[in-house]
């Protein structure tokens, strides 16, 4: 057998041991879903309510379809938004979920490369990920009748794949954060985080967005993937419009994780060399 | 030269050829500096001198040979841990080299991962996770085969006092004892042939302290595993270690078996002196005293 093969059955360790985790602390799963379906419906909701909010009266403002569109477009964004954020969170919490729990000595210890460790975590985020969107998506469909009858499930899908190996990438680099800096590594990484919903047009067009954030909107990676799954659901686009974006995207993951582990196991190095390995924030 | 495969059938992945005639464990005029520079404010202010900087260890050489149970003594915060760190990877010296069983720490570090574990004086584990769940996770790190794993596992536990309904229970519902035993089983699952024992009997109470040193032997005399033991347990130094270095302020003080070491600082009227007397005479303070100097700092 290969050593690849081994490695990726080595791998297996850290998605087990985060789906065993997730089934101990299903509580506190339930109130993140609770919390995640309760954000979710309140930015959807901030299109039901345009028309009040700006007073504009009855028959001047948006009408139906055009509300029913921009609620469509705000539950993409906060959908794909949170698929994306769970992907980096996981991954860019590896290191401070294990210094919270005292194990990071014993898992940087074990003789499993730290490419393949990142591996583990990557596979486990994007299955979690997937399967807690697609949670909130239903409840979203539900409770505003969301129209999907344009949407190319296939399509989007396909984008938001190859959207997530860079998510992946930025967060492995974010990674390095709570490992060089065991106080505030964590809050660190939620300021990558905030800056890409900034950046990324979430909730607005992102060329619509005012300068300079709209130049900066170009090099985000989750720019590509909310417009592309919008492109997608709304205006049922599919490979043949999309294979521009599903490239950039897939081009843009093979830079963004080897770079992600370079910057890691440089980061593991220093950590490694001043002692930051043993300190618990 | 001779070299052997040490990896058990159970283990799955690369072999690891280990050169059996090789010293287990050489630690050769090894020094590790902790520094605390001036930080980013300090450095914009152009300050350049360090804040603060600890000699944990000081120049630090010994040699191990296979099969024996080495002790390192001394008191809190004299470097006994970092020299553990040092031989698990997870440091990296300023000075020196670190070898086990002829492999470069640093150099071949992933092949020195497979050969060695190490249990810690925190039984560090995931704390919601059962003791099962947690052994299969190191296993799994280990490519130990987890059907093999999961019966050896539960074998494990069983000899070392593990009750069956705790081994699928959290493990933040066992004592402290009980998990230090668990932390045991983890580093006997992945068979290896250097165990680092950094204080695994600290905190746990006279019964539990001695299924743990019992488990210390059998795992050197059935594994055929080296052993490299740090306490501040005179008694436990005296009773398990064939040789002993006594450490202080990052240095060797004096390294030998324990009843070399009680000869070397024995009057010719007395009787052999105890362990405690050695650490004073050679020290000039008691080992308590220095722990307690060190928590003061």
């Amino acid at each position: 057998m290969s050593l690849a093969y081994y490695e990726l059955k080595a791998s297996y360790a850290f998605v087990e041991r985060n789906i065993n985790l997730v089934k101990r602390y299903w509580g506190w799963e339930l109130v993140w879903m609770l919390y995640t379906i309760a954000n979710s419906l309140a930015v959807v909701l901030i299109a039901r309510g345009a028309n009040d909010a700006a007073g504009v009266s009855q028959g001047g403002g948006f009408n139906d379809v055009q509300i029913d569109k921009l609620v469509l477009f705000l539950a993409i964004g906060a959908l794909v938004w949170h698929y994306l954020a769970v992907v980096f969170q996981t991954v860019s919490e590896m290191i401070s979920w294990e210094r919270w729990e005292g194990t990071i000595e014993y898992t940087f210890m074990a003789p499993v490369r730290r490419g393949t460790h990142m591996v583990g975590t990557a596979v486990f985020s994007l299955v979690y990920g997937l399967l807690h969107t697609a949670v909130v998506l239903v409840i979203v469909v539900l409770v505003f009748h969301l129209d999907m009858g344009n949407a190319n499930y296939v399509s989007a899908t396909a984008i938001l794949m190859a959207g997530s190996l860079s998510l992946v990438g930025i967060g492995i680099m974010g990674a390095v954060l709570p490992l060089l800096y065991p106080e505030r590594g964590v809050e660190m990484t939620h300021v990558i985080q905030a800056a890409l919903v900034l950046i990324s047009g979430v909730y607005i067009t992102a060329s619509k967005m005012p300068e300079p954030l709209a130049t900066i909107s170009i090099f985000s990676p989750a720019t590509y993937v909310i417009g592309g799954i919008r492109s997608a659901l709304i205006d049922g686009e599919g490979f043949s419009q999309l294979w521009p974006t599903m490239l950039g995207l897939i081009a843009s993951g093979l830079v963004m994780i080897p770079l992600g582990v370079m910057v890691f196991s440089a980061g593991e190095r220093y950590a490694k060399r001043t002692g930051k390995l043993k300190r618990s924030g | 030269m001779t070299a052997a495969a040490i990896e058990p059938a159970h283990f799955q992945g690369v072999t690891v050829a280990v050169d059996r005639t090789a010293r287990a464990l050489v630690v050769d005029d090894v020094t590790k500096v902790f520094r605390q520079g001036p930080g980013l404010i300090g450095r914009l202010r152009g300050k350049t001198q360090e804040r603060k900087r600890t000699v944990a260890v000081d120049h630090v050489s010994f040699v191990v040979d296979r099969g024996e149970i080495f002790g390192v003594l001394g008191p809190n915060g004299t470097g006994k841990s970092t020299l553990i760190r040092l031989m698990s990877t997870l440091l990296m010296p300023d000075t020196g080299h670190v070898t086990i069983f002829g492999l470069d720490v640093e150099k071949d570090e992933f092949r020195v991962k497979r050969l060695i574990n190490r249990v810690s004086v925190e039984a560090s584990f995931f704390k919601k996770l059962s003791p099962m769940e947690n052994l299969m996770y190191g296993a799994r790190l280990y490519s130990v085969n987890p059907d093999y794993a999961r019966r050896r596992a539960t074998e494990i536990l069983g000899r070392l006092g593990v009750e069956k309904e705790s081994i699928h229970s959290p493990m933040e519902d066992m004592s402290r004892g009980m998990q230090q035993k668990v932390a045991i089983a983890r580093a006997f699952l992945t068979a290896p042939v250097l165990l680092l024992l950094d204080e695994p009997t600290t905190g746990l109470d006279p019964h539990s302290k001695r299924e743990v040193q019992a488990a210390v032997l059998e795992i050197r005399d059935t594994h055929d595993a080296t052993v490299v033991l740090t306490t501040h347990d005179m008694q436990e130094a005296d009773e398990l270690c064939d040789r002993i270095a006594i450490v202080d302020k990052g240095r060797i003080v004096a390294l030998g078996t324990p009843v070399a070491l009680k000869e070397m600082v024995r009057t010719p009227a007395e009787p052999l002196p105890s362990l405690e007397d050695v650490f004073l005479r050679l020290t000039g303070k008691k080992l308590e005293d220095a722990d307690k100097e060190a928590e003061t700092k």
